[in-house]
């Protein structure tokens, strides 16, 4: 009746769907705990210190150590958040202000089916990439599915039916709208540059992108403006500093989440950590070589399950560095004001890539001339 | 009237323009804040030094042979901006010994600390040196009654203070030994 | 003094200024009528002249006359020469003279006050933080203004005894005298009680008693507040609490139909003390020792704090409608008293001419002291009269009232604070029933059916008519207890509830309108608010007839109001 080799497949599917979800929700979590921590020390403080599990936190030292890391304190943070009053503001659209956190979160978490994060070797050396679908439109179903984010931000700022979070709803929307564009003319020069004929590589799948960056230069270094473009736009796109126009706490109290709270609030607060895990990945995926060693060298781990398990350390390792970044840039740069966000966008980052794509456009068919 | 110069700022460079460098040099200095010294306190473990002229809760000292100093002269209570100083002057019963002198007491002093300010006006104007704000500055309760401190609690915070002039020890030894007639 | 009432006028030079000042009274007078403090101790405007403190030093100088032709000396310029004293005099005991002149700001002067006030604080102990009269004591106050600042006796000080009882009432700190007689000149010159005095020398000198004797005379307590230091001090307000927090508002003694002028120092609502207020035409600067505890009844065990209705306690508004249901339609008496203001028993009449009400009015008598405490010993008993509640002078008992219950003549009662059963009525036969407004409780407040409590003098306003037929208005002191009505108010919505059309305001100042309205009434064209602290001289020719029983007494003598007429 049934292929039981498709319900097989399938099932292992869900399977890896849920590993990853738990693996990017963690990660969303414990960018919370960076940012906590990473913010306090730039500031001279000693960030979250005290929480601890009852048994862990009595071990001799490592009970210590951890406590003082801070490593249960997202634990309690969930905890709490699961844990608070479930309050809806009787002014609010009720069905719209419980459907926008759920579609602030789902794009996030989306977006990470495509991506891949490592390769596996099989016996006879063949190299399959790691991730829950290959799509050979990769990079566009990410642009597409993450540019949907920003309805839940704005149905969220809509909802509210009050004036900050109103005001944020505006300003994510006309932002994301802005530097989307931006994004998507950084990135079409890579794909020139990768899918130039005769590599053999084509389309724009991202598995293609990494491969072509092994022993190779990264992409980052063949075409920095393209990165720093891409770098700024993504800033822009998971609403950091400085581009927090949606929430801007100084002059929006909180923007579009000013009238939420409770697990309501802490969907939103995981959505935007997980934005910037799946960002920080593509960004790794496409500019820093994915999985693969350095520029111009060859992987130094052996083709078997451990050089796999080493390869998507090293992709984490990188992608924890960009998350790293992004709080990094967070606690050093004072937040845009509303017009300058717009200046930059259309008037500088636009032109700009614009620019970088003719550029790379005639480079590239000046490069692909058959030789004479 | 003031002559106003316009200064003329310098164009900016294209770099300077980018922002870019700015930016990386505004990287560096967070980057290296992080592995600077920590200048928080972990409070309840450590506790702050607390200089010598600290303004803490205000309380009652008893000289060092612990007879109680305050004479119940009120001008704690006069002079307290927010009025949190509350005396039921009373007098020294005559058969208490190496007391009955001083002639005056508290019957009831109360200091209630929601309302006190520490601006520590009732220790500059202590005639009789008996009111302090010392080193204590925790005070915390769960019930508005529990942060009204009374006379017995003023004292226990306290404690015995070195005098200085012994006043009323000397009237008593002037006491003692009469006038000469 | 002239004879006449009028004061001749002389022309002194003051500081440099010509100044006029009444002929006859001393420097000390004539610089404060013009604004010149001189600081002094033993002297007091009402007492004689001891000039032992030394405190008021002036210089002084009188135009210069020939000895021997009597004419005028003159200077090269051809004014008169000032022969000026070479050493200071005592301002106190210098009267002025025509042409005299006085300096009060040299440095002669300076300097004699400044060694004048070490002198004083050589022996004084450093008790002000102990000490009751601090806040309100002239050493500390003329340390500040006239001392040197700092003292240069390292010797030790003097000591003395501290707590001398010397009356019942009055504590001496020997320590703290600085010998100015004045509480010595006082009980001898206004007491006639000579029981104070000083003993030993010098440094030693001692106020005490006189053997066998102590100050136990109803005015004791006038020795505490004439004293300038701390050194006499009221063992009723001893250490109870200090000055600076007490709130001083006019009032008028409720004792007796002396009517002494008093302040009452309250803090938060509470009185503390009760002191003269002075008034040369009443009381000058004394009272009773017996007035001042009156603010006792105030919180006393009796005092009246709730209404009730047959010996349930009720809201306020709800004893007085059934006060209103009990004498509606019925003959009602109503027993006035002595003790209420004069609006109060406007207030009284005006509801006992409206239910055709019979009044009833009791006095309360005593013996005169011929000082200030008087045979009659209400403060209000002229006040009944002036507004018409009485034309008779009440005797102590109600006959009338009980001959009228024995005729049956009276449904019910309406009793102003008295206690009937006091009187020749006995309550166990009393059949009516009884509205009691009061402040305390006694044995008619007990019987009656409906009670509503009512404000002491000390929380209410209003007036009295004293003895002299001197109409003083009193203030406010203190709030009255929580839930309870001005008496004024209570009265009024007596008369609203149980006479058609009525609208009584219970305004103080409605009332006095239409009080005042009346030409032959002695209160004619006085407004509450304009009645002077020092109170209103009224016309009392018309009640010369009756047999007042008070006697000869301070600033009163019973046939003035018949000279007068």
């Amino acid at each position: 009746m049934f292929d039981v080799e498709l319900l097989l497949m399938i099932g292992l599917k869900v399977l890896f769907a849920l590993l990853m979800i738990g693996a990017v929700m963690t990660m969303a979590g414990y960018s919370v705990l960076a940012e906590r921590k990473v913010s306090a020390w730039m500031q001279g403080r000693v960030g979250p210190n005290r929480t601890v599990l009852p048994l862990v936190g009595s071990l001799p030292f490592v009970g210590r150590f951890l406590k003082g890391l801070g490593i249960f304190q997202p634990l309690a943070d969930g905890l709490k958040f699961l844990f608070k009053e479930e309050m809806i503001p009787g002014h609010v659209n009720k069905f719209y202000y419980n459907l926008a956190p759920i579609v602030a979160l789902v794009p996030a978490l989306t977006t990470m089916t495509v991506l891949p994060f490592g390769e596996f070797f099989t016996e006879n050396g063949e190299s399959i990439p790691l991730m829950l679908a290959n799509l050979e439109v990769g990079i566009l179903f990410v642009l597409a599915v993450s540019s949907l984010g920003v309805y839940g931000i704005v149905l969220a700022g809509w909802s509210s039916n009050s004036k900050y979070p109103f005001l944020g709803g505006i300003r994510s929307s006309a932002q994301m709208i802005s530097y989307e564009l931006a994004m998507g003319l950084s990135l079409l020069p890579v794909f020139l540059w990768v899918s130039e004929p005769g590599t053999g590589a084509m389309g724009l799948s991202l598995v293609d992108i990494v491969n072509s960056q092994s022993q190779n230069a990264w992409l980052l270094l063949v075409q920095p403006l393209s990165a720093l473009i891409f770098l700024i736009a993504l800033f822009a796109e998971t609403n950091r500093l400085p581009f927090d126009m949606p929430e801007s706490e100084t002059d929006l109290v909180g923007g579009f989440h000013t009238e939420y709270g409770g697990f309501k609030f802490g969907i939103f607060f995981v959505a935007e950590y997980a934005h910037i895990v799946v960002g920080s990945a593509i960004f790794t995926i496409v500019f820093l070589g994915g999985w693969h060693f350095l520029p111009w060298m060859a992987d130094p781990w052996p083709a078997t399950w451990i050089g796999s398990l080493i390869g998507v350390g090293w992709f984490l390792a990188k992608t924890i560095f960009l998350i790293f970044f992004f709080i990094w840039v967070r606690w050093t740069l004072p937040r845009f004001r509303y017009d300058q966000v717009m200046n930059l966008g259309w008037t500088k980052l636009l032109p700009l890539a614009l620019l970088n794509l003719i550029f790379y456009v005639l480079l590239v068919t000046w490069l692909d001339q058959p030789p004479a | 009237m003031a002559k106003t110069v316009v200064l003329q700022r310098k164009p900016l460079s294209l770099s300077e323009r980018t922002y870019l460098p700015q930016i990386v040099t505004g990287l560096k200095t967070t980057f290296s804040n992080m592995f600077k010294e920590k200048v928080t306190l972990q409070y309840p473990e450590e506790k702050p030094n607390i200089p010598k002229n600290y303004r803490g809760v205000p309380t009652l000292v008893k000289d060092p042979n612990g007879r109680e100093k305050c004479v119940s002269c009120q001008l704690c209570e006069f002079v307290c901006p927010p009025k949190a100083i509350r005396i039921t002057p009373g007098s020294v019963p005559e058969d208490e010994v190496d007391r009955e002198h001083v002639e005056k007491a508290t019957q009831e002093f109360e200091i209630n600390m929601l309302r006190c300010i520490y601006c520590g006006y009732c220790q500059e104007v202590c005639p009789e040196e008996a009111i302090f704000l010392q080193d204590e500055y925790s005070s915390s309760g769960y019930t508005r009654e529990e942060m009204i401190n009374n006379k017995e609690k003023l004292y226990e915070l306290g404690g015995t203070l070195p005098d200085q002039h012994y006043k009323w020890d000397k009237k008593k030894v002037a006491e003692g030994e009469g006038n000469a007639h | 003094m002239s004879t006449n009432g009028k004061a001749s006028m002389v022309t002194i030079n003051l500081d440099g200024n010509e100044v006029e000042v009444p002929a006859g009274i001393n420097l000390v007078e004539a610089a404060g009528i013009h604004g010149t403090e001189v600081p002094h101790y033993c002297y007091h405007p009402k007492l004689s002249v001891a000039g032992n403190c030394r405190m008021c030093l002036v210089e002084m100088g009188t135009p210069m006359r020939d000895r021997a032709t009597g004419e005028a000396v003159l200077d090269e310029n051809g004014v008169q020469k000032i022969g000026w004293v070479p050493k200071p005099v005592i301002g106190c005991g210098t009267n002025v003279s025509p042409g005299m002149h006085v300096k009060t700001k040299s440095s002669m002067v300076t300097d004699s006050r400044e060694g004048i006030m070490e002198f004083l604080l050589v022996n004084h102990p450093l008790d002000c933080p102990i000490c009751d009269q601090a806040g309100e004591c002239r050493l500390q106050e003329f340390a500040t203004d006239y001392g040197r600042g700092y003292s240069r006796y390292v010797e030790r000080k003097n000591v003395k005894p501290k707590r001398t009882k010397l009356g019942p009432r009055v504590t001496l700190d020997d320590e703290r005298c600085i010998l100015c007689s004045r509480c010595i000149r006082f009980c001898q010159e206004v007491v006639d009680d000579d029981v104070l005095g000083f003993v030993d020398r010098g440094s030693f000198s001692t106020l005490t008693c006189f053997p066998g004797k102590e100050l136990s005379n109803n005015y004791s307590l006038n020795t505490v507040d004439l004293c300038p230091v701390g050194a006499l001090t009221s063992t009723d307000f001893r250490f109870k609490m200090r000055v600076w927090f007490l709130k001083e508002s006019p009032s008028i003694c409720a004792e007796s139909s002396a009517g002494s002028n008093i302040l009452v120092s309250s803090r938060e609502g509470v009185i503390h003390r009760i002191t003269p207020r002075r008034n040369d035409n009443v009381n000058d600067s004394w009272m009773t020792d017996s007035g001042r505890e009156l603010y006792k009844q105030v919180n006393s065990k009796n005092r009246l704090l709730g209404a009730s209705v047959s010996g349930e306690s009720v809201h306020l508004a709800e004893a007085i409608s059934a006060a209103t249901d009990l004498l509606q339609g019925k003959n009602v008496g109503i027993v006035g008293s002595c003790r209420s203001s004069v609006e109060e028993q406007y207030l009284l009449n005006k509801l006992a001419k409206n239910i055709k009400a019979k009044k009833f009015l009791r006095g309360h008598f005593g013996d005169d002291d011929g000082i200030l405490l008087s045979a009659d010993r209400t403060p209000n008993l002229r006040g009944n009269l002036v507004t018409g509640f009485s034309s008779k002078y009440p005797s102590d008992q109600l006959t009338q009232l009980s001959q009228a219950l024995g005729k049956k003549q009276i449904e019910a009662l309406i009793v102003m604070g008295e206690d009937l059963s006091d009187s020749d009525i006995n309550l166990d036969e009393l059949k009516v029933p009884v509205v009691f407004l009061g402040t305390q409780q006694n044995a008619t407040s007990e019987f009656s059916q409906v009670v509503i409590p009512m404000l002491t003098s000390f929380e209410k306003s209003g007036s009295f008519i004293n003895r002299n037929f001197r109409l003083q208005s009193f203030k406010q002191a203190i709030p009255g207890p929580a839930g309870l009505l001005p008496d004024l108010h209570v009265l009024a919505s007596l008369i609203n509830g149980l006479c058609d059309d009525a609208e009584q305001s219970s305004d103080l100042a409605t009332i006095w309108k239409q009080m005042s309205k009346s030409p032959t009434n002695p209160l004619n064209g006085i407004v509450y608010s304009h009645i002077p602290d020092d109170g209103i001289q009224l016309n009392g020719a018309k009640w010369d007839s009756l047999s007042f029983v008070e006697k000869n007494a301070l600033h009163f003598s019973p046939v003035k109001q018949t000279l007068k007429a």
